[in-house]
C-alpha cells in the first residue's frame, strides 16, 4: 500500500514529506497560540482546496459554488448537535452525505443537460447563492442572526464532541489534511483518476474511447461535495458560530479556490503549498500593517487578487510544478 | 391587497429591468464578440457609481447629466484593461479568462472598500421623491428618468453596431474570427473596443441605478452574479435577450419583493436561471451555441 502510493515519488520527495509532516506534528510544542491559529487555517485552506481541486483539477469541472457544501457540512453537523445533542463525529456522516447528495444533484442536472465550462459555474454560484438566502430565512437555524454552538471549555479537550483547546483542532486540521492528500494520492492512482484527467483534457476524446464522462463527471462532484462538507463541520465546530451570509457567500466560495489555482490545480501538493504562501503571506501582510499602525480592511483581499493575477499571468499552471522540478522533487506523473 | 399596488410595483420593476437589461448588454457584447466572461461586470458598474456619488456629492453634478462622462470614463478603463491585460488571455482555456477576471473583481471590490469604506452612499436629487400619476398608476420620477436614459442607451448602441463602420467590423469579429484576419481587420483593437462598449453599458447603467440603490463596495458580485443571471436569461450574445432578460428579472424581483419578503427576491431570479440552464440552455432569445 505505502509503496503503492510513493511509487515515482523520489527519494528526495519521500524525505521532504516526511520532514514536514515532522515538524508539523511537532508543532503545537513549540507555536504560541496565534502561529498555531495560522497553521490551522493554513490546514483548513490546504484542505478544502484539495476537495475542490478533485472537481476541477482532477475532473475539469470549475466550481464557484464550494461554498455551498462548506455551509451544508457546518450547519447539519451543528444542527445536530445543538438541537439532538448528536456529537460532530457522528454529525459528519450526515454532513457528508447531505452535501455529497446535493453535489450529485447538482451535477446530475447540469451533466444531463450538458451545461458546462462557464454556464456550469454560473449555476455552481447560483446554487451556493440560493443556499445563503434560503437559510437565511430558515429559523429554526438561526436565520440571518446567527447559529451558536456552546461555547467551548478550554480546560479540558473533549476530541469527541470537538471541544477543546487550539492544539486539538490542530491536531483534528493535520489530520484532515494527511488523510485528504492520502485519497487524493489513491485516487488520482486509480482508473477513475485517469479517467477525469482524460475528461478534463478533452471530453469528445474520452467519450469516444468509450469512458462514460456522465458517470465519472457524477463521481467527481459526489466526492469532492462530501470532502468538502468536512472542512465545513471542523469551521461550525472551531468558530462555534454560523452566519449564513458569511459561509455560504460567494467570497467563501472563492477564497477556497484560489489556494490551489495558486498552488497548481491538478497537482496532490498543488493546493497545500498554495495555502502556505497565501495565508503565510496575507498574515505577514497583516503583521506588517499592524506595525506600521495601520488597520486596512481590504488589503489582504487585494493582496489575494494580485497574487491570482500575477498567477494566472505569468504561471497558469501554479508555483508548484516548475517549484518542484527546481527542488527536484517532481515525480514522474508530474505530481 | 388592491390590483393597483401589483400593477405599480409591477412597472417599478419593468424600468428598473431596463437598467438591469443595459448592465447585462455590457456583458453580452464582450461575451458575443470576444467569448469572453467578464466576471468583474459588476464590479466595473460599482466603480461607475462610486464615480457619480462622488462627482454629487462633492460638485452637485446630478447622475444624470453625468451619464455620458461616467461612460466615457468606463470606456477608457475597459480599453485599458482589455488591451493591457485581457488580450493575452483570448484564445486561452475559458476557465482561465474567468480566473483572471475574478482577480480583477476582487481587486476591484476591495480597492473601493480601501478608498470609499464599508458604509452604504447614496444619491438624494430634488426630484428623489417625486413621482407621476398616470390613472391609478404611480409612477416613480427617478425609475422613470433611468429607465428612459437605459433604453435610448441601448438604441444608440443598437444603432452603432447596425450602421457605423466599427460596428459592422466588430460584428464581423463576431461572425468570423480568421475571416475578419483576412480581410485585414485589427481584432485586437476591435476586441479593446468592444470591451470598452460594454465597460460603457455598464458605466452608464451604473450612474443611473446610483439614483435609487444604496451603493456599498461589496455590492459588486451581487451584480455580476445578476447580469449572467439576464445574460442566461436572454441568450449569450442577444442583445435583445439581454434587455428582454433585464425586464423579466426586474419583474420578478419586484413582485417577489412584494409577495414574499424584499431579501429574498434573488432567490426567484437564481430558481429563474436554474430552470432556463436546464430546459433552455441557449437562452430565451438565444440561438443554439455550438
Amino acid at each position: 500500500m505505502t509503496r503503492k502510493l510513493l511509487d515515482g515519488v523520489p527519494r528526495r520527495g519521500v524525505v521532504a514529506l516526511a520532514t514536514v509532516l515532522a515538524v508539523l506534528l511537532a508543532a503545537p510544542l513549540f507555536a504560541n497560540d496565534y502561529l498555531l491559529t495560522v497553521l490551522i487555517l493554513i490546514l483548513y485552506f490546504a484542505y478544502a482546496g484539495q476537495a475542490w481541486n478533485v472537481m476541477f483539477g482532477f475532473a475539469g469541472q470549475l466550481s464557484l459554488g464550494h461554498a455551498l457544501f462548506v455551509g451544508l457540512g457546518a450547519y447539519v453537523s451543528a444542527a445536530l448537535y445543538v438541537h439532538f445533542g448528536v456529537a460532530p463525529w457522528i454529525g459528519l456522516g450526515a454532513a457528508i452525505a447531505i452535501a455529497a447528495a446535493c453535489g450529485a444533484s447538482i451535477g446530475f442536472l447540469a451533466f444531463r443537460f450538458g451545461v458546462a465550462g462557464v454556464y456550469f459555474a454560473i449555476l455552481t454560484i447560483a446554487c451556493a447563492e440560493f443556499a445563503r438566502i434560503g437559510f437565511d430565512h430558515w429559523s429554526w437555524l438561526g436565520g440571518s442572526a446567527g447559529f451558536f454552538l456552546p461555547v467551548a471549555n478550554y480546560a479540558r479537550n473533549d476530541l469527541w464532541n470537538l471541544r477543546g483547546s487550539p492544539a486539538m483542532f490542530y491536531y483534528v486540521m493535520l489530520g484532515l489534511t494527511v488523510v485528504a492528500l492520502i485519497a487524493c494520492r489513491v485516487l488520482s492512482q486509480s482508473r477513475v483518476g485517469y479517467y477525469w484527467r482524460a475528461i478534463r483534457e478533452d471530453e469528445q476524446a474520452a467519450r469516444t474511447l468509450g469512458i462514460d464522462t456522465f458517470r465519472y463527471k457524477m463521481y467527481a462532484a459526489t466526492i469532492s461535495a462530501g470532502m468538502t462538507s468536512v472542512a465545513g463541520v471542523f469551521l461550525a465546530f472551531y468558530y462555534n458560530n454560523l452566519f449564513p451570509e458569511q459561509v455560504f457567500h460567494i467570497l467563501r466560495s472563492i477564497e477556497l479556490i484560489v489556494a490551489p489555482i495558486i498552488g497548481g490545480a491538478g497537482t496532490l501538493i498543488g493546493p497545500i503549498v498554495g495555502a502556505v504562501l497565501l495565508t503565510g503571506l496575507a498574515e505577514s501582510l497583516r503583521e506588517a500593517l499592524d506595525l506600521l499602525g495601520l488597520d486596512v480592511p481590504g488589503a489582504k483581499q487585494v493582496f489575494y487578487g494580485v497574487c491570482l493575477l500575477v498567477v494566472v499571468t505569468l504561471v497558469p499552471g501554479g508555483v508548484w510544478p516548475p517549484l518542484a522540478r527546481a527542488l527536484r522533487l517532481t515525480t514522474r506523473h508530474g505530481s | 391587497m388592491p390590483a393597483e399596488i401589483y400593477l405599480n410595483v409591477a412597472v417599478g420593476g419593468l424600468l428598473t429591468g431596463l437598467v438591469y437589461g443595459l448592465m447585462a448588454l455590457g456583458l453580452s457584447v464582450i461575451f458575443g464578440v470576444m467569448r469572453v466572461v467578464n466576471f468583474a461586470h459588476g464590479e466595473m458598474m460599482t466603480i461607475a457609481m462610486y464615480l457619480a456619488i462622488a462627482l454629487f456629492s462633492a460638485l452637485k453634478l446630478d447622475p444624470l447629466v453625468m451619464i455620458a462622462p461616467i461612460a466615457a470614463v468606463l470606456f477608457v478603463l475597459g480599453y485599458a484593461l482589455q488591451a493591457g491585460l485581457i488580450n493575452p488571455f483570448v484564445n486561452r482555456p475559458e476557465h482561465m479568462q474567468f480566473i483572471l477576471l475574478l482577480a480583477v473583481a476582487i481587486i476591484i471590490v476591495n480597492g473601493l472598500l480601501i478608498i470609499f469604506g464599508p458604509d452604504a452612499r447614496n444619491v438624494q436629487t430634488s426630484y428623489s421623491f417625486d413621482s407621476f400619476a398616470v390613472g391609478p398608476l404611480i409612477i416613480d420620477a427617478t425609475k422613470l428618468y433611468a429607465g428612459g436614459a437605459a433604453v435610448a442607451v441601448a438604441a444608440a448602441l443598437f444603432m452603432f453596431f447596425r450602421h457605423t463602420r466599427y460596428g459592422i467590423a466588430i460584428r464581423a469579429c463576431a461572425d468570423n474570427y480568421t475571416g475578419a484576419l483576412v480581410v485585414g481587420l485589427d481584432v485586437k483593437r476591435l476586441y479593446a473596443l468592444t470591451f470598452a462598449l460594454g465597460a460603457a453599458c455598464v458605466g452608464a447603467a451604473g450612474s443611473m441605478l446610483v439614483l435609487f440603490i444604496d451603493v456599498t463596495p461589496t455590492l459588486g458580485p451581487a451584480y455580476t452574479l445578476l447580469a449572467f443571471v439576464i445574460v442566461i436569461t436572454g441568450g449569450l450574445g442577444s442583445m435583445a435577450g439581454a434587455l428582454a432578460g433585464g425586464v423579466l428579472i426586474g419583474m420578478t424581483e419586484a413582485l417577489a419583493g412584494l409577495l414574499f419578503t424584499p431579501s429574498a427576491k434573488s432567490m426567484f431570479a437564481f430558481a429563474i436561471l436554474v430552470l432556463v440552464l436546464l430546459f433552455r440552455p441557449q437562452g430565451l432569445l438565444g440561438k443554439r451555441l455550438t
